[in-house]
């Protein structure tokens, strides 16, 4: 066997991986309610199928292969344990249907069960996001507690024991019932969103964090449309996130340095990821269901106006905002208003908006200092101005937005 | 809780000691220096001298052993140090993210051992 072949069997197993991880882990799991077993199994048959495809050869339905595999390494384990009586029922099942269907492509696409399973309201809020890129998506642990600023060593044991309480704590894979599918859903939504990163709204200056897992989100997010695509505030949550991704690459210029949203050059946004955030934006109103997702996305497409030409309604914007804050009025909502109200009805406006939020809220929140800094620039308070900027440079993580800073305040 | 955040900065960084402090490491790190005295955070710190300025003494079967330099000839050399008083690791990793050394060299954070301090100064 050449060393070329060695390379294809190699990618093989990582497109494999790529494309059917969520859809292996959720299958397996779901029928042993053992998320990290389901994920262990999988693993070893993916080992397994580096040391046996390149002298047997890529089998015809690699997906199937590897299926059946993890699956008699699940049975093997639990005949050894045979602790587990509850999960007899299960692997029966398990054994039963990997006779007929172990050649067949289309094993059902439990992943919707195991989205809701990872944001369950007995697992840890914060681990919601952590458990869905690596079960989903199969993200490794180093890269998840690097996006989330704690040390993988920490990052590993949280999600090990999230996954015990799945397992031990009755948690069922299923989709919730309808009394409850509206807050469950929210759950997801909201992991998916953490994903995608925060401080989007681009204002003036303002740091976007935890962009590394934008493409990922994004991913989940139509794993998630795919399997309900009549929820509304799903697609407001695609298409809200397609809005930002398609002006990714105007956000710099060729050295680098950061552009805001005001100065981007709309000819720069993809135009295909634009379009199909509106389309997926004009689905979500038809079913006149309104909510956050389908709001944020709002006021991303009316920036979005610029790309043919149009002028940003600042108004429409500010009214968005001011609907989002009365269902729940977070700093970050507050702010982006306070910046739309400046831009509809003059700086000071917006001054008396950020005003009026708690200064003790805002002590470590960056884009609240970089529209103050912009707001009290543009009115000529040249002192408290400098001392804005000081704060927003301070408090940002990128360089580029802090260079961006340094210079704006001058 | 108090927390060390460690400060390793490049050649280039240390260089930047030599400016007329209108070169962007400095004014971010007079905008970052504000932002952790504005949110009550700060405790203390400082900048160190340059590596070339260490000496490091290292006792060696009783002989004395004096080096030029830093203890680690890495490229990167502790320039500073700053302590917080926070919460949790989570806060200080937080606050460390948005150092701007973190973006051109590296912060490490530890916390301080206020039991092994008890022990020595009793």
């Amino acid at each position: 066997m050449s060393g070329g072949d060695e390379e294809k069997v190699h990618r093989t197993v990582e497109r494999v991986a790529r494309e059917s991880y969520g859809r292996l882990v959720a299958y397996l799991s779901v029928h042993t309610q053992d998320l990290a077993g389901a994920e262990d199994a999988l693993s070893e048959a993916l080992l397994k199928a580096l040391a046996v495809w390149p002298r047997d050869g890529v089998p015809q339905n690699p997906e199937a292969w590897l299926l059946t595999t993890a699956r008699h390494s699940l049975i093997d384990f639990f005949r050894h344990q045979r602790v587990v009586v509850d999960s007899e029922p299960n692997l029966l099942l398990l054994t039963q249907n990997s006779a007929e269907n172990a050649l067949e492509t289309n094993f059902p696409d439990e992943r919707l069960k195991l989205l809701f399973v990872c944001a369950h309201p007995a697992i840890d809020p914060t681990m919601h996001t952590p458990l869905m890129l690596q079960s989903v998506l199969g993200l490794d642990a180093v890269r998840i507690a690097g996006a989330f600023l704690v040390s993988p060593k920490t990052m590993g044991q949280r999600l090990v024991r999230a996954k015990t309480k799945i397992r031990d704590g009755g948690i069922r894979f299923a989709v919730p019932e309808k009394r409850e599918l509206p807050q469950r859903l929210d759950a997801v939504l909201e992991a998916i969103y953490a994903a995608f990163g925060i401080g989007w709204d681009d204002v003036a200056g303002a740091d976007q964090r935890g962009r590394d897992l934008a493409e990922e989100a994004i991913w989940l997010g139509r794993v998630l449309l795919e399997q309900m695509p009549s929820e509304p505030e799903i697609q407001g949550l695609v298409a809200l996130m397609l809005h930002c991704e398609a002006r990714r690459t105007a956000r710099r210029d060729r050295d680098g340095r950061y552009i805001p949203l005001s100065e981007q050059d709309p000819k720069l946004w993809s135009l295909s990821l634009l379009e199909e955030a509106e389309r997926h934006l004009a689905e979500a109103v038809k079913f006149g269901r309104p909510g956050c997702f389908q709001l944020e996305a709002s006021i991303q497409s009316v920036h979005a106006e610029r790309v043919h030409g149009g002028r940003v309604e600042w108004k429409a914007i500010a009214q968005f905002y001011a609907q989002l804050i009365r269902t729940s009025p977070t700093i970050g909502r507050r702010t982006g208003y306070a910046a739309a109200v400046a831009e509809a009805n003059g700086a000071e406006q917006g001054l008396v908006v950020l005003d009026s939020i708690d200064r003790d809220a805002v002590s470590a929140y960056q884009p609240y200092w970089a529209v103050r800094a912009h707001l009290l620039q543009r009115l000529g308070r040249t002192a408290e101005t400098s001392d804005a900027y000081d704060r927003a440079i301070g408090l940002a993580e990128d360089p580029a937005v802090r260079e961006f800073l340094l210079q704006k305040r001058g | 809780m108090q927390f060390a955040l460690l400060i390793y900065e490049s050649p280039e960084a240390f260089a930047s000691r030599k400016s007329d402090g209108n070169d962007p490491y400095t004014g971010a790190w007079r905008a970052y220096h504000k932002a952790l005295v504005e949110a009550g955070v700060f405790v203390a710190g400082d900048p160190l001298e340059v590596p070339e300025t260490g000496t490091t003494i290292k006792m060696k079967d009783g002989k004395r052993g004096v080096q030029d330099g830093p203890y680690a000839d890495t490229k990167e050399q502790l320039g500073g140090f700053t302590i917080l008083e926070l919460p949790s690791l989570e806060a200080a990793l937080e606050w460390a993210a948005r150092c701007p050394a973190a973006s051109y060299g590296a912060v490490e954070v530890r916390p301080l051992a206020p039991q092994t301090r008890l022990r020595i100064t009793g």
